[in-house]
């Protein structure tokens, strides 16, 4: 089932605040120090783990391909678009050289990865973001094969899975970036229209125009035990209220508390709940191309 | 005129604010308060009004004039049930086959623990699925400060169109200085970059029209209206979805 080679780490802790001081590498390759409880972790036991600290269960961020590893039902996920990368729309400054990097540290051409998997025997089209690649953050080519997922899925009349970890709407595309915001959301909505199941899994951080477009339009949305989910950053909200924000404010027990998740679910039981509601939303034979 | 500018002037004191044009432009502005779940917003208004003999909804984000009504209106910052009140107006609008014009200036979609905790995200993104799949016309017209995922809340529209001076941007300026050149002081680099003003989002696409800020604009503004608004009304729902879908669906789209 799983494999530990899937379980390639990126090269680069994200980027930003909170995000670099989640992956604070100690003996380049052989152990982390567990974010939340501050342990050193091997590498070993921490896949064997999927990634969640044995001691404190905090939930490690993955790769996109990880995730899959982890989802997909051995050897069902064929990629779609493959490699595709977007150009630099508004030749902004600096952003070339970003792009690249974010290429060497995630090995992935984008933010997203698409395709179509089984989970649990059921097909979905899968989408999983990219924490490494620009720290997940929305830019044309993500908006447009995110799009593509839902408009393919809703021809095929397949569910849509999708796993988000984003900073938002990337800067560097600007006005473009944010214009991905509606473009998903209509896709979202022809999807559904069609009597479609879309479910999604929001991970550790899911902020900005992506929890406020694609995230938050799910028919399901389930969360990761502890993920930062919300709209504004807890910096900038703390710079417009000028006080310290409660603990675990924004994390995903506040949004289930607050009514915004259906479920918290942790790592470890994923592939079973999702492989279930998959098969709830399956349509007999009798709906067949309907 | 440089892009830093053309934010400024979209900011200053003394800018016509949504209630203006909503009085300016259209007829018999009547107001409907409240999202019937948690409250009314007073930086977004929006109500029945009358352009051409034709009932128009009117949305708009309303910053106020005085200090005192700045506050009232949290300065043109909506919480989550102002823009649950728009989404009731334009559903209340679809039923009634009015079309819906939305009139957007803000800085942005409030940030505080409140907005957060009744679900600002959610909000906006409900409004955006419901946006785009809405069965009248949506014109949303950028009047001062287009402000992110606050401004597009109300813009996913048939067409979108602005003012001169105003601007539309994923990011504040002062946002994408201080995240991405480290530097609040690199503001006009970053207003620049950015790619904000009316030209530059009539460049890439983004905006139909862009209306000249000299005469007068009211004026220019309700024959526009009066043009645009009967032709789409005369179109069948799916023609109108199908516009819209398509008018967001070419930005960033690749070559296959
Ligand atoms: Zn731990």
């Amino acid at each position: 089932m799983l494999k530990k080679s899937s379980f390639k780490r990126p090269n680069n802790a994200l980027e930003g605040g909170e995000a670099a001081a989640e992956k604070k590498e100690m003996n380049e390759g052989v152990c982390v120090a567990c974010p939340a409880c501050k342990r050193m972790l091997f590498l070993d036991e921490l896949s064997e783990a999927l990634n969640c600290c044995p001691h404190c269960g905090h939930h490690l961020r993955l790769s996109a391909r990880e995730r899959i590893a982890l989802t997909a039902d051995e050897g069902s996920f064929a990629e779609l678009w493959p490699g595709e990368t977007g150009g630099d729309p508004l030749a902004f400054p600096g952003y070339a050289d970003k792009l690249k990097k974010a290429h060497k540290a995630s090995r992935e051409s984008e933010s997203v990865v698409t395709g179509t998997c089984r989970v649990g025997g059921s097909p979905c089209a899968l989408f999983v973001m990219e924490g490494a690649f620009m720290m997940g953050s929305m830019g044309t080519v993500t908006g447009d094969k995110i799009t593509r997922l839902f408009e393919y899925a809703a021809r095929e009349n397949l569910p849509v899975l999708g796993f988000t970890v984003s900073g938002g709407a990337r800067m560097q595309e600007g006005i473009l970036s944010l214009m991905q915001m509606a473009k998903i959301s209509g896709a979202v909505g022809r999807h559904s229209d069609k009597g479609l199941l879309y479910l999604a899994v929001l991970t550790d951080p899911t902020t900005g125009g992506v929890t406020a477009s694609f995230a938050m339009e799910a028919d399901i949305i389930l969360a990761e035990p502890g993920a930062l989910i919300g709209f504004a950053g807890q910096r900038v909200i703390e710079q417009t209220i000028r006080q310290k924000l409660p603990e675990g404010f924004q994390r995903a027990e506040f949004l289930l508390e607050k009514g915004f998740v259906d479920a918290i679910v942790p790592r470890k039981e994923q592939r079973s709940v999702l492989g279930t509601l998959l098969r709830r939303h399956e349509r007999g034979s009798a709906y067949a191309g309907v | 005129m440089q892009a830093y500018e053309k934010v400024s002037l979209a900011r200053a004191a003394g800018r016509p604010t949504a209630l203006a044009y909503i009085h300016g432009v259209f007829d018999d502005f009547f107001e409907l308060h409240g999202d019937r779940f948690f409250g009314d917003d007073p930086a977004l208004v929006c109500g029945i009004a009358e352009l051409n003999g034709l009932s128009v909804t009117v949305i708009g984000l309303e910053k106020g004039g005085s200090t005192q009504e700045k506050i009232s209106r949290n300065f043109g910052s909506a919480n989550p049930e102002g823009y649950r009140k728009a989404l009731r107006a334009m559903k209340q609008a679809e039923k009634f086959h009015r079309p819906v014009v939305c009139l957007v200036d803000t800085a942005g979609a409030y940030c505080g623990i409140g907005a957060e905790e009744r679900g600002q995200g959610s909000a906006i993104a409900a409004n955006l699925v419901a946006m785009m799949g809405l069965k009248t016309p949506v014109i949303s017209i950028m009047i001062g400060e287009g402000g992110s995922g606050g401004a597009i809340a109300l813009a996913a529209a048939n067409e979108v169109w602005i003012l001169e001076n105003a601007y539309y941007a994923v990011i504040s300026p002062e946002g994408a200085a201080s995240i991405i050149w480290k530097d609040a002081g690199k503001v006009k680099e970053a207003c620049e970059a950015l790619q904000l003003t009316a030209a530059d989002l009539a460049r890439l696409g983004i905006v139909e029209r862009v209306f000249a800020e000299k005469g007068d604009v009211f004026a220019a503004l309700r024959e526009a209206l009066g043009q645009a608004l009967p032709g789409y009304l005369a179109l069948p729902a799916e023609k109108l979805t199908e516009q819209r879908y398509e008018k967001f669906r070419k930005v960033g789209r690749s070559e296959l």
